[in-house]
């Protein structure tokens, strides 16, 4: 029988196992629409603005690692979502976005609602399709379903002019695809892990650096296993948190501008660093000029070549699985004779402990003013450290990243490499989705809380929980902290004025709100919103506008030039 | 350095943006880039003439090979290889510089393709520089317009790029 090309569009998201579909409609899309209205096979979430549905699907993808799909109409609609786009292309996030088109005979045309959604999207997605033949939807979707999910994840946009989904044609979906250029390597070359496994087990001090890649290509336990059976150091980069349990004592805290002193040191002074997923992303390493040392050797794995020696200069590069390339490593370490100098281990641990005396996320726990951290600390403690957190950007992402320990990966969900404001709402209703019985808490500034605050009418709608807590520092406090010691404490356009009453805001939502402005009541507060948990909660907490996020490497800095409290 | 290289991609519309696309977005050099189907009508060949220090020739082929329509990726420059460029050169060619122009024609081993009475359009074909050369033998003022196609490049001997 033939469908037309909005039935097949459906049709292949349902055969794709495709659960949500996030999504709003417009002209464009209006025949896939009608085809969603006639099914129940896939469940479409309507989000409250474009780049929500981007991101909620983001999050959906990285809270279960299955693909997050959207659908948005042309034009604005398309537009709307290239943020969230360009945001799960730069944290490598597999997603297929659906975009309608004006009709095939009117592109080129500046047609009502026409953009050109494959030009503009071509920079920020690993690749993108026109479909032009309804003949070919079918085989597109497969394909961009694959290539979102397969080596180097990323987000793929199908446009499809709105002729193409009245055509019709017979239905097949395809159960393989092979592309002729596009072979993502899988298995690591076992002479370059005999080569990293010689270097690893001479080092005198090691370090091992693990990345968003460990999360995204599911390796924690392999990652876990390596670490433990070597006695290695072990950090985590923003993306990778989680990747490696904060609770181990192997653990060396995250790394980078806002990392640990003893993460950034030993980053500095090891002699064999091996890189797990992981892109020397210069808010991890800094400068690479000053990150560079003569005698330190540095393995790298990478499911994308193009990561490796890109910012920095690799002496035993690994194309492969993180996954595959990490169990083989551990069992050709089973298997042989050789182990670790135990000797140099002991006193580089040694020197690693003088570091981590430092406590250099140390705060005034005695403050009469809410401090930050602390709501961090007691939302680990009332969540059991089992909670998903997502967070938005700024200072409160980066105390979350610090003083939230995370010990099982896709559970910390924020965008680590766009720095977009706004996600952390749209994330956790993503999250949300994913795992309906998970405990999921949003940490936002009222700035960033603000770029996406419409959302809170979706998650009335969907009945999503979200607990949100709100550092309110009234400031866009990262843009402060840098006008603090950067521009001479000139904080040009970083006050938040005229700022609504959150409370007020969540309750005409149809959701409680709640101000906590002693540092007696935050755990109360965390708890009660917890123990309503079918009940979105806004928790307002009034924090210490003058905190700072301690340690920081300035920009252009060395991994080791940290400014310390 | 300057480096050669040559890729095979799907023979598809916006293949080539996206390989343009990548040298604009991040800040490779393009000296040259020809493009045309191959005699595999599903299959591009482009030719891109580039520069830069090893570590950025390096990113380029790995960003190129990252190209899903990119299917082989090969820098000519790494071994012996053959490249050529055509030119169409419009002169003037009036009074005594008519058979002075002629000559210089043959010398460079170019063919005068259409003649009026004051021009010939001559073409010419070979490397890079040779058409440079015969460029900067002309006299001051001799190029009414000058077309250049970019070099195309091919391995030399048994080397061969095919799926
Ligand atoms: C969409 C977007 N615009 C601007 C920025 C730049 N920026 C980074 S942090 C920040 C301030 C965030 O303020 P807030 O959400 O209140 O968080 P705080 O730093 O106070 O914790 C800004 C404006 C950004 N990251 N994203």
């Amino acid at each position: 029988m033939e469908l037309t090309g909005a039935e097949i569009t459906v049709r292949c998201l349902a055969d794709e196992g495709v659960e949500y579909l996030f999504g709003y409609p417009g002209g464009a899309v209006l025949h896939i629409y009608d085809e969603l209205f006639k099914q129940d096979r896939v469940k479409h979430i309507l989000v409250r603005h474009e780049q929500a549905a981007v991101h909620a699907a983001d999050g959906y993808a990285r809270a279960c690692q299955k693909p997050g799909v959207v659908l948005v109409t042309s034009g604005p609609g398309a537009t709307n979502a290239v943020t969230g786009i360009a945001t799960a292309y730069m944290d490598s996030i597999p997603m297929v976005i659906l975009t309608g088109q004006v009709p095939t005979h009117a592109i080129g045309q500046d047609a009502f609602q026409e953009v050109d959604s494959i030009g503009i999207t071509r920079p920020c997605v690993k690749h993108n399709f026109l479909v032009k033949d309804v003949h070919d939807l079918a085989a597109t979707i497969k394909k961009a379903f694959y290539i979102a999910t397969t080596g180097r994840p990323g987000p793929v946009v199908v446009d499809i002019p709105k002729d193409i989904t009245m055509a019709r044609c017979e239905y097949s979906y395809p159960t393989s695809v092979s592309l002729r250029s596009y072979n993502p390597v899988v298995k690591g070359h076992s002479g370059q892990i005999r080569k990293a496994l010689n270097l690893l087990l001479e080092a005198k001090r090691p370090m091992i650096y693990a990345g968003g890649g460990v999360v995204l290509g599911e390796a924690a336990a392999e990652l876990t296993q390596l670490v433990r059976s070597l006695g290695f150091p072990c950090t985590n980069t923003l993306m990778g948190l989680g990747g490696f349990p904060a609770s181990d004592p192997q653990y060396m805290g995250m790394l980078g501008m806002h990392g640990t002193y003893e993460a950034n040191m030993a980053m500095q002074h090891c002699d064999v660093l091996l890189a797990v997923g992981a892109r020397f992303d210069d808010r991890v390493i800094g400068n690479p000029k000053h990150f560079f040392q003569e005698d330190r050797r540095i393995i790298h794995i990478d499911v994308d070549p193009s990561s490796i020696s890109k910012r920095v200069k690799v002496d035993v590069p690994i194309v492969g699985d993180v996954k595959d390339v990490l169990s083989e490593m551990s069992r050709q370490i089973a298997a042989g004779t050789q182990k670790p100098d135990a000797a140099a281990l002991k006193s580089w641990w040694t020197q690693i402990e003088l570091w981590r005396a430092r406590d250099c996320l140390k705060y005034d726990r005695t403050s009469a003013i809410i401090k930050p951290q602390m709501v961090i600390e007691k939302l680990w403690e009332v969540t059991g450290g089992d909670a998903i957190v997502t967070s938005d950007v700024g200072q409160h992402q980066m105390w979350a990243a610090q003083f939230y320990r995370f010990d099982k990966p896709r559970r910390w969900l924020n965008s680590g490499g766009l720095g977009t404001m706004g996600v952390g709402l749209p994330y956790a209703m993503g999250a949300l989705l994913a795992h309906p019985d998970a405990a999921v808490a949003c940490v936002t500034g009222e700035a960033s809380i603000q770029m996406c605050i419409q959302e809170l009418s979706t998650c009335k709608q969907y009945r999503m929980p979200v607990k949100i807590l709100n550092l309110n520092n009234r400031y866009m406090g990262m843009v402060r902290q840098w006008q603090e010691f950067f521009h001479g404490n000139r904080y040009a356009e970083s006050y938040m004025d005229a700022l609504p009453d959150f409370v007020k805001l969540a309750e005409s939502y149809g959701h409680v709100g709640i101000r906590i402005e002693k540092p007696a009541d935050i755990e109360p507060a965390i708890r009660e919103a917890f123990a309503r948990k079918n009940e979105l909660v806004f928790m307002d907490f009034i924090t210490d506008q003058t905190e700072n996020v301690f340690p920081m490497v300035p920009g252009g800095k060395g991994l080791s030039e940290m400014i310390l409290v | 350095m300057r480096h050669i290289i040559s890729l095979l991609l799907e023979n598809e519309s916006g293949a080539l943006s996206r390989v343009a696309g990548l040298f604009s977005a991040r800040g490779y050099n393009i000296e040259s880039l020809t493009v045309a189907p191959t005699e595999d009508e599903t299959l591009s060949r482009m030719t891109i003439v580039t520069s830069g220090s090893d570590d950025v020739i390096e990113q380029i082929t790995k960003q190129l090979n990252k190209l899903v329509d990119v299917v082989k990726v090969v820098d000519l420059s790494e071994g012996e290889h053959i490249e050529r460029e055509l030119m169409l050169v419009k002169v003037r060619a009036s009074g005594k510089d008519r058979e002075e122009m002629k000559r210089m024609a043959d010398i460079f081993r170019g063919r005068i393709i259409d003649v009026t009475d004051k021009s010939y359009t001559i073409e010419l074909t070979g490397t890079g520089q040779k058409l440079d050369a015969f460029l900067d033998a002309l006299e001051e003022g001799a190029v009414l317009e000058a077309v250049r196609t970019g070099a195309s490049g091919i391995g030399r001997g048994d080397r061969i790029l095919r799926v």
